[in-house]
């Protein structure tokens, strides 16, 4: 084996490793997967050490040792699904390393989403339906439509505008919060406890605890630990948001 | 409100998290599917226990366990089919409870919400762990009767 190519072996694992944490798949995941892909390749020894944000990989005791950073992290299952086809078909050794590379770089660069009027559509009906799960009255779903569509579409916008997470969270809970308290001062909605807790269900970071507690019992520490804090800055995020409108 | 009802919103609200967490279009379905059958397990369970941590337990263990078929069935991750159902089981109430709370400065019923959604979330996790473990023992004992013949 060429010098090059086992350092392509670590390119690729990084790659890979580094579009699974990006869209938001377990850690033990990404770190199984970047083993499978180097053993594969006949770097038996590798070592990957896989955080929230970054990724440390070492192919063996000759090579370099590679670091990348992870900058944003979103939940995105298409994109873990392909690399994850992609991984297997290179372990099974139906595709060679270099178009493994390739796939994956196109993985990255462009990649099919829903249009994001589908998606705001799935946000109000998801809003909805929770309204009637957690036993409200059906009176109270027209607002929560609007609130939960109109929050989700201000968080993805304000998110993609500024890049900062937890300001697009605390201005779209200002946004459900205050479609619910005027809904309800017009007679339009009944209870705005209720309304703003299906609303916001779309925002509520539920992924990020459960997989924070997830990756602690796995003995994940540092990804445990701040994956909880980034669920715990939403959450205030959205508190403080909703708790804004509700003290006028 | 019946079961059915229950199972037909509980379908709607999974599959549209489907849609927000950009699962493939071809596993929307069981991702719904997934969800649904979670929810009616925690519903369920609820019903009869009155223990909200316990029904979570309960769902998420189905959750797990199901989405394993499924992952099998289509050959991609768990994740996929396990993400869009835990959503409705997830403590979001309780944690925007917690949040308002402790913003309102009523420390002690914050003190009571958030634990209670960490023990949810936790219940949750370890229904996860749970349905892995021991889809992966039955794998291990169905691949060792495969091999002794």
């Amino acid at each position: 084996m060429t010098m090059t190519n086992s350092e392509l072996v670590v390119e690729c694992c990084l790659l890979a490793g580094r579009l699974m944490m990006e869209s938001g798949a377990e850690t033990y995941r990404a770190e199984d997967t970047m083993d499978r892909m180097a053993i594969s390749q006949k770097l038996t020894d590798s070592q990957s050490f896989v955080m929230p944000t970054g990724i440390i990989f070492s192919g063996n005791k000759t090579l370099p040792t590679k670091l990348v950073r992870i900058s944003s992290r979103t939940t995105d299952l298409e994109k873990i699904a392909s690399v994850n086809a992609v991984s297997r078909r290179l372990v099974k050794a139906e595709i060679t390393l270099e178009e493994a590379y390739d796939e994956l770089k196109k993985i990255e660069n462009g990649h099919r989403k829903y249009p994001f009027w589908i998606q705001i559509l799935a946000a109000s009906i998801a809003s909805g339906a929770f309204l009637l799960l957690f036993g409200n009255k059906l009176e109270d779903v027209p607002t929560a439509l609007v609130a939960g569509g109109l929050g989700y579409m201000v968080a993805n916008l304000l998110e993609e505008k500024t890049r900062v997470k937890f300001f697009a969270e605390f201005f779209a809970a200002i946004v459900v919060s205050f479609i619910a308290t005027l809904s309800v001062s017009l007679g339009l909605g009944l209870e705005v406890d209720k309304i703003i807790i299906g609303s916001v269900m779309p925002l509520v970071p539920g992924l990020l605890i459960t997989n924070a507690i997830r990756d602690l019992m796995a003995g994940h520490f540092i990804s445990g630990v701040s994956k909880g804090a980034e669920a715990f800055l939403t959450a205030f995020a959205i508190g403080a948001g909703v708790a804004l409108i509700l003290s006028f | 409100m019946s079961y059915l009802f229950q199972g037909i919103l509980s379908f709607a609200a999974a599959a549209s998290f489907g849609i927000l967490f950009n699962a493939p279009k071809k596993s929307l379905l069981s991702c719904g599917l997934v969800g649904m059958t979670g929810w009616l397990i925690y519903a369920v369970v609820d019903q009869l226990s009155n223990d909200p941590v316990e029904a979570s337990f309960a769902g998420a263990f189905t959750i797990a366990f199901v989405a394993h078929i499924m992952a099998r069935h289509y050959r991609m991750p768990v994740i996929i089919f396990s993400v869009a159902g835990i959503i409705p089981l997830v403590p979001g109430g309780s944690a925007y409870n917690a949040m308002r709370n402790i913003v309102e400065k009523d420390y002690n019923v914050a003190m009571e919400y958030g634990s209670l959604a960490f023990m949810i979330s936790g219940s949750i996790a370890m229904g996860l762990v749970f349905a892995e473990i021991i889809t992966q023992l039955y794998l291990k004992v169905m691949g060792r009767l495969k091999l002794k013949p």
